[in-house]
């Protein structure tokens, strides 16, 4: 197998390209199909200030590392979401790849700053461990952006994530969903501008780029996803893709360049900076009332913290 | 060969030579959905695994996009 760059020994071949690559040129590839993504979806000008979820899973780390090397000032900032020994893992291995490439890392701790857990959030709340996680993400991410002045805020989902979510949305025809499915979603009154730069890039490919660039991350699932509907999504699309190259791209960039806009009047008014309110604790813009972060932390933080095992599953489950 | 596998962490073992295709094939491991290592670096998907190798197989799927 050759590197279709180079001719030398290649090390890597990525099916849907239909070629196969040495170690250099296809880390290459890699940092110029993020470049495409950002300049193609205009997530980013030149200079702008990212602030980068990292997590220590293979994507983030990665996101980080490439729009270091592609010249953006990119802080990251890491969730201590308190899943046990899972969350003392992860956050090691994003402590040790921020202090390798002399990167500014920013941490906050659900459990020392806000008082709850995943898990605990999950149990009271009743919401999925993925959903209470994501809520919670999803506002401090945000608010950390505004408060320290960042451009952006830049996440690791991937294609597979992507076209693992599509699917999911056009099973169920979630019109809402799909209207609002874009890689980069602009800023608005109290909401930065949220960009998916790895959207052109397979999970293989994103873990292949860590090996081949030395960034050790954590290769173990979070405990509480497991049997989380997303994993089924994506075994269902590899084995497509396995035996029609292609079909994932095909799929999701198909959807973004003829199938997106027709979905925009199913849009919920609070997408395009409809809400109507402040929060009465933490002053974002919400429909009504307490926003949805402020509820969750209200039951959690009362609560009594879920027992968990080594690895981070609830004792009970 | 040793083969060492995730989540959980376990290790196999096979004799070789044998192919990587084959390999993931007895595994019944879709090559969409993982990794072949060795000495820290990746292993193409042609290459011969020889009986005194060792190599990682490591799952790519990552999930959690709620």
């Amino acid at each position: 197998m050759k590197c279709q760059v180079c001719r030398g020994p290649a090390v890597i071949d990525v099916r849907r390209h239909n070629a196969n690559f040495c170690a250099e040129h296809f880390c290459k590839l890699v940092r110029d199909q993020t470049a495409k993504a950002i300049e193609e979806h205009e997530m980013l000008a030149p200079g702008d200030r990212v602030l980068v979820a990292v997590s220590g899973g293979k994507d983030s780390l990665a996101l980080w590392d490439l729009l270091d090397e592609l010249g953006y000032e990119a802080d990251g900032l890491y969730l201590g979401l308190g899943i046990g020994g899972y969350s003392d893992r992860s956050g090691a291995a994003v402590r040790a790849f921020a202090t390798r490439r002399g990167l500014t890392l920013h941490e906050v701790d659900l459990r020392a700053d806000h008082g709850y857990d995943v898990p605990t959030a999950a149990a009271v709340t009743r919401r999925s461990p993925c959903s209470a996680c994501g809520l919670s993400k999803r506002h401090l991410f945000d608010r950390a952006a505004l408060e320290g002045g960042y451009d952006a805020v830049a996440t690791g989902h991937n294609l597979d994530d992507e076209a693992a979510v599509l699917f999911g949305n056009t099973l169920r025809w979630q019109t809402e969903y799909l209207a609002r499915q874009h890689p980069v979603l602009p800023a608005r009154p109290g909401f930065p501008r949220k960009v998916k730069p790895l959207v052109r890039l397979g999970e293989r490919e994103m873990a292949a780029y860590c090996v081949l660039r030395g960034i050790d991350y954590i290769v173990e699932e979070c405990p509480m996803a497991e049997g989380n509907k997303h994993l089924g999504y994506k075994e269902a699309l590899n084995e497509i893709e396995a035996r029609s190259p292609g079909s994932k791209q095909a799929f999701y960039a198909g959807f973004l360049a003829r199938a997106v806009d027709r979905f925009a009047d199913a849009a919920p008014d609070h997408a395009e900076g409809g809400e109507t309110a402040s929060c009465d604790r933490c002053g974002v813009p919400t429909t009504s009332g307490t926003c949805a972060f402020c509820r969750l932390v209200e039951r959690a933080a009362g609560a009594q913290p879920v027992a968990l095992t080594r690895k981070g599953r609830p004792i009970d489950a | 060969m040793k083969v060492t596998l995730r989540n959980p962490t376990r290790e196999l073992e096979f004799p070789g030579p044998k192919s990587i295709v084959a390999l993931l094939q007895d595994l019944d491991l879709n090559r969409e959905s993982v990794l072949v290592i060795r000495g820290g670096t990746l292993v193409p998907g042609d290459a011969l695994l020889a009986d005194d190798d060792e190599v990682e197989i490591r799952p790519v799927i990552s999930g959690g996009a709620a």
